[in-house]
């Protein structure tokens, strides 16, 4: 069987090793294919997507003090800095830093921080909301789940979490109100 | 199990579709006649007690399921409800919470057991392969079941536990959103949970079959782990056996109605009787009990390993620690199967199962407390110590023990060591094994 089916460069595959390879591989890539809308049927749904933005009022927040808002399912911290903790976040040396960012890359109005609270580890929420929770060695947050410091730009500082807390995409509406996503 | 060539059994009804459709033979073929080692001790009880622990587990979640809303405005309400307004809605619920515990106690001493028998080695790797198969299935199953009550601890450990999969380089973060469905832990999350939550324990029933195919083939270990050599060694499995696993089946269940009626949240949080809270995470998030081990080992890569991340170094030791499992028929090579006759390796053994326990504790601990306020020692020291050794006992310890331990004389039988061989000394020494 093998030598009459030889092609003429005497290799020794037949017509129908080719048909049977051929029809397997367009089966496999077929069956990828059709697993992918399962797959894609757990990503986020479009009324998911379509939550994607609120505006929040932040005329009655005072210097030195720090609002959550909830975004996404996830909490916000909205920190009216005050210069004290500016001054600390732009003269940190980015040798410092894990994540090197400068202040000014985090910040559209040094006056105003806007980071996604939730730890860049393993997504717990850091606490220093209020002045009466641990805020860590640099006066930013802490996470007390792993023990992460974040300093007063919401830089990662020490502890396990690999990244600097998020910065969403915002955007002043007026010198009071903040849209963000 | 092809009954092609076996006569069928019964008579009347039984016999007629036994001809057709031969489960009466299997049965009377893998369940009673089936010939097991006699001189099992009460470690051998375990398998029947996990058949029995699924089969609850299974029956009560069902039940559960129809009284349950899979939407977080309504699953903490739906669980309370089931608690004071569902006919024997308590029973139910806190046999099934504590039923994940006494699944996971069973599952453990189990395991225990084959390590210290050497119940892996060959012929019967694949089915230790199949048992480990098992456990991660079970390990899923009880971390879904955990946060269908949604309550803080179901939320804030459904968060961690995903957010792992983030560590993973490039496609970690598609691969958290695409298990939330969305981007946080929410109500998509919540639904697919309850349908796979459902789902799994029948993958499990499943792979329990094949687990119990395997070991029919091989035929059971025994606490000498030497084969029996004939029909002097065994005992039919029914009535012998059957009698046996019933009387420490009730045992163990009246120590689990113990719980369930006295102290149904004992091994409980009671953080998880707050409703889920996203905004808030509580100040200490621990899992479940059966998971403190390895979250102990996640805990303790706090530092870089070369250019391997804390983050993803401690996800990677976890699941290490699950998967070097896998692979243990192949790490020991002693051709010994019983500890009873590996002087050294006996040792180790014990060690290594009090060493599963300080990770235990480890892992429920603050890794910044304080253990001895003298010598600055804290919980973290200790994570780096029991999670080095875990790994090293092994990957290090047990393949070097099989090259340079030696071991005792074996048994020539398993009839000579249990009847004493005629000689008074050796039927002291088969004593204790009864009861090890
Ligand atoms: C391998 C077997 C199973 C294990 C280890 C397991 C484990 C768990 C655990 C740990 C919980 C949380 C209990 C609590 O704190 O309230 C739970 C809840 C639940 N499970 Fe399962 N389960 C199993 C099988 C099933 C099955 C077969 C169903 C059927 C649908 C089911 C339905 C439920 C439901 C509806 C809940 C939520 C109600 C509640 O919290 O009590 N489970 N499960
Ligand atoms: S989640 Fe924040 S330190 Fe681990």
């Amino acid at each position: 069987m093998s030598d009459d089916t030889q092609d003429h460069d005497g290799h020794s595959g037949s017509r129908r090793d080719f048909l049977y390879l051929s029809a397997g591989a367009f089966a496999g890539v077929g069956g990828a294919i059709a697993l992918w809308p399962f797959v894609d049927s757990l990503n986020p749904s479009a009324d998911v997507l379509a939550l994607a933005s609120v505006e929040v009022d932040v005329s009655q927040v005072d210097v030195g003090q720090r609002v959550t808002v909830k975004w996404r399912g996830k909490p916000v911290f909205i920190d009216r800095r005050s210069e004290a903790a500016i001054a600390e976040a732009v003269d940190t040396p980015l040798s410092d830093l894990r994540d090197p960012e400068t202040d000014a890359q985090r910040t559209d109005r040094p006056e105003w921080l806007v980071v996604v609270g939730v730890c860049t580890h393993l997504g717990c929420v850091p606490l220093g909301q209020s002045a009466s929770e641990p805020r860590g060695e640099w006066g930013g947050w802490f996470c007390p789940c792993h023990g992460s410091h974040y300093d007063t730009s919401g830089r990662i500082r020490k502890g396990p979490a690999p990244l600097n807390l998020p910065v969403p995409e915002h955007a002043f509406l007026t010198d009071t109100k903040i849209k963000i996503g | 199990m092809s009954a092609g060539n076996q006569q069928p059994v019964g008579n009347g009804l039984v016999k007629w579709i036994d001809t057709r459709l031969p489960v009466f033979s299997y049965l009377q073929k893998e369940y009673a006649e089936f010939q097991s080692p006699k001189n099992f001790n009460w470690f051998w009880n375990f398998g029947a007690i996990l058949t029995f622990m699924l089969v609850l587990m299974m029956i009560t979640g069902i039940v559960l399921a129809m009284q349950y809303q899979p939407n977080t405005e309504l699953a903490f309400d739906s669980v309370e409800r089931i608690m004071r307004d569902v006919n024997y809605g308590w029973l139910l619920r806190y046999m099934h919470a504590n039923g994940g515990t006494f699944f996971f106690i069973a599952v453990y001493i189990h395991m225990f057991r084959g390590m210290y028998y050497g119940s892996y080695k060959n012929p019967r790797e694949l089915l230790w392969i199949l048992g480990v198969v098992i456990l991660v299935l079970m390990m899923a199953t009880a971390f879904m079941g955990y946060v269908l009550p949604w309550g803080q601890m179901s939320f804030w450990g459904a968060t961690v536990i995903t957010n792992l999969f983030s560590a993973i380089p490039l496609v970690g973060d598609s691969i958290v959103t695409l298990l939330w469905g969305g981007f946080s832990v929410d109500n998509p999350t919540l639904n697919r949970f309850f349908a796979l939550h459902y789902l799994f324990p029948f993958l499990i029933f499943g792979v329990v079959i094949l687990h119990v195919i395997s070991l029919h083939v091989s035929g059971s270990n025994n606490p000498l782990g030497v084969d029996p050599k004939g029909p002097q060694d065994t005992v039919s499995f029914h009535p012998y056996y059957t009698m046996k696993d019933s009387a420490g089946l009730a045992i163990f269940v009246t120590i689990f109605a113990f719980f369930v009626f006295f102290a149904p949240n004992f091994f409980g949080e009671p953080e998880n009787y707050l409703p889920a809270a996203p905004l808030n995470t509580p100040a200490h998030i621990v899992p479940e009990w059966y998971f403190l081990p390895f979250f102990a080992i996640l805990r303790s890569i706090n530092f870089d390993i070369w250019f391997i991340e804390a983050k993803l170094g401690g996800v990677i030791a976890m699941f290490g620690a699950i998967f070097v499992l896998f692979i243990l028929p192949w790490l020991d090579k002693s051709p010994v199967r019983s500890a009873k006759f590996r002087p050294v390796f006996k040792w180790f053994f014990w060690i290594f199962l009090l060493n599963c326990l300080l990770l235990g504790w480890v892992g429920g601990r603050a890794p910044d407390d304080l253990v001895f306020e003298g010598l600055g020692l804290k919980v973290i020291h200790l994570g780096y110590l029991s999670t080095f050794w875990y790994f090293f006992h092994f990957l290090i310890l047990l393949p070097l023990l099989g090259v340079f331990e030696r071991p005792k004389p074996l048994p020539k039988s398993i009839s000579e060591s249990v009847l004493g061989g005629g000689t008074a000394g050796a039927s002291a020494t088969a004593k204790p094994m009864e009861k090890a």
